[in-house]
């Protein structure tokens, strides 16, 4: 399946901003994307392990955060993940 | 930082229609040596009705609908943009705290009573959250006959 990339985290992915892993679910993509390129882990994960708050995957048009199964929820060749950090702000 | 006539008229239009609320909205473009470089800016929601006016956010799925917009027009989201009203055209914590496009330009415009008046450009560097910090960058605003291409989402 192909995860689409953002414009700051492809510095890690050598430039690329779309990324085809095997994966079948969400957190066995997101481990074969984190295992090709390593320094990506520290962008997406907390110490701990857990998605950083501010990062946002989508599998196509879904949060995975608000699928029942999150990143177990099972995927298929066709569809996409997208990583999008949030934007926010304000005075 | 480049960015058309047109396109900065329109940035800053859209935080006088929107005063005394924030507008947000995402710029699409390529980076380059010089910097990043604006080839379209889209408007978005500013999702934080709470208190529109003095923060903002955009939804993650709107990002993700942009995003993809930008890919089909073989274009990066090199930046956002948003205004202040009646607040100074600079960086708050908040903006800080929550930017975490590294590599992207922040476009910020004072609306000062309804008028907006001073738009300053940041750049967040970095490598991540530990380091990453804002810095002032040159707005070069391209004359010429380039036409307005903001494009109207949700407001």
């Amino acid at each position: 399946m192909k995860i689409n990339i953002p414009t700051p985290l492809r510095a890690y992915t050598g430039g690329e901003q779309t990324v085809s892993v095997p994966g079948a679910t969400v957190g066995d993509a997101l481990q074969q994307l984190t295992g090709a390129y390593p320094e990506l882990r520290q962008h997406l994960y907390t110490g701990e392990g857990k998605l950083r708050s501010f990062v946002n995957i989508y599998l196509n048009d879904d949060d995975i955060r608000y699928l029942p199964a999150k990143e177990a929820t099972a995927t298929e060749e066709s569809d996409e993940l997208t990583i999008i950090p949030s934007i926010a702000g304000g005075d | 930082m480049k960015v058309s006539y047109s396109d900065y008229q329109a940035l800053r239009a859209h935080g006088e229609e929107t005063y005394p609320h924030e507008c947000c909205g995402v710029l699409l473009g390529k980076a380059g040596p010089g910097g990043n470089h604006v080839h379209k800016t889209v408007r978005a929601g500013n999702t934080r009705t709470d208190r529109a006016h003095d923060r903002y956010n955009i939804a993650p799925e709107e990002l993700v609908r942009v995003q993809r917009q930008a890919r089909g027009l073989g274009l990066d989201i090199v930046g956002f943009y948003h205004s202040h009203p009646d607040c100074p055209a600079q960086w708050s914590k908040t903006d800080f705290d929550e930017a975490h496009w590294v590599g992207c330009s922040y476009i910020i415009t004072r609306v000062n009573h309804g008028k907006a008046d001073v738009t300053n450009s940041f750049l967040l560097t970095g490598t991540g959250e530990d380091d990453k910090q804002f810095i002032d960058e040159p707005l070069e605003i391209e004359m010429g006959g380039t036409e307005n291409e903001q494009e109207k989402g949700q407001q």
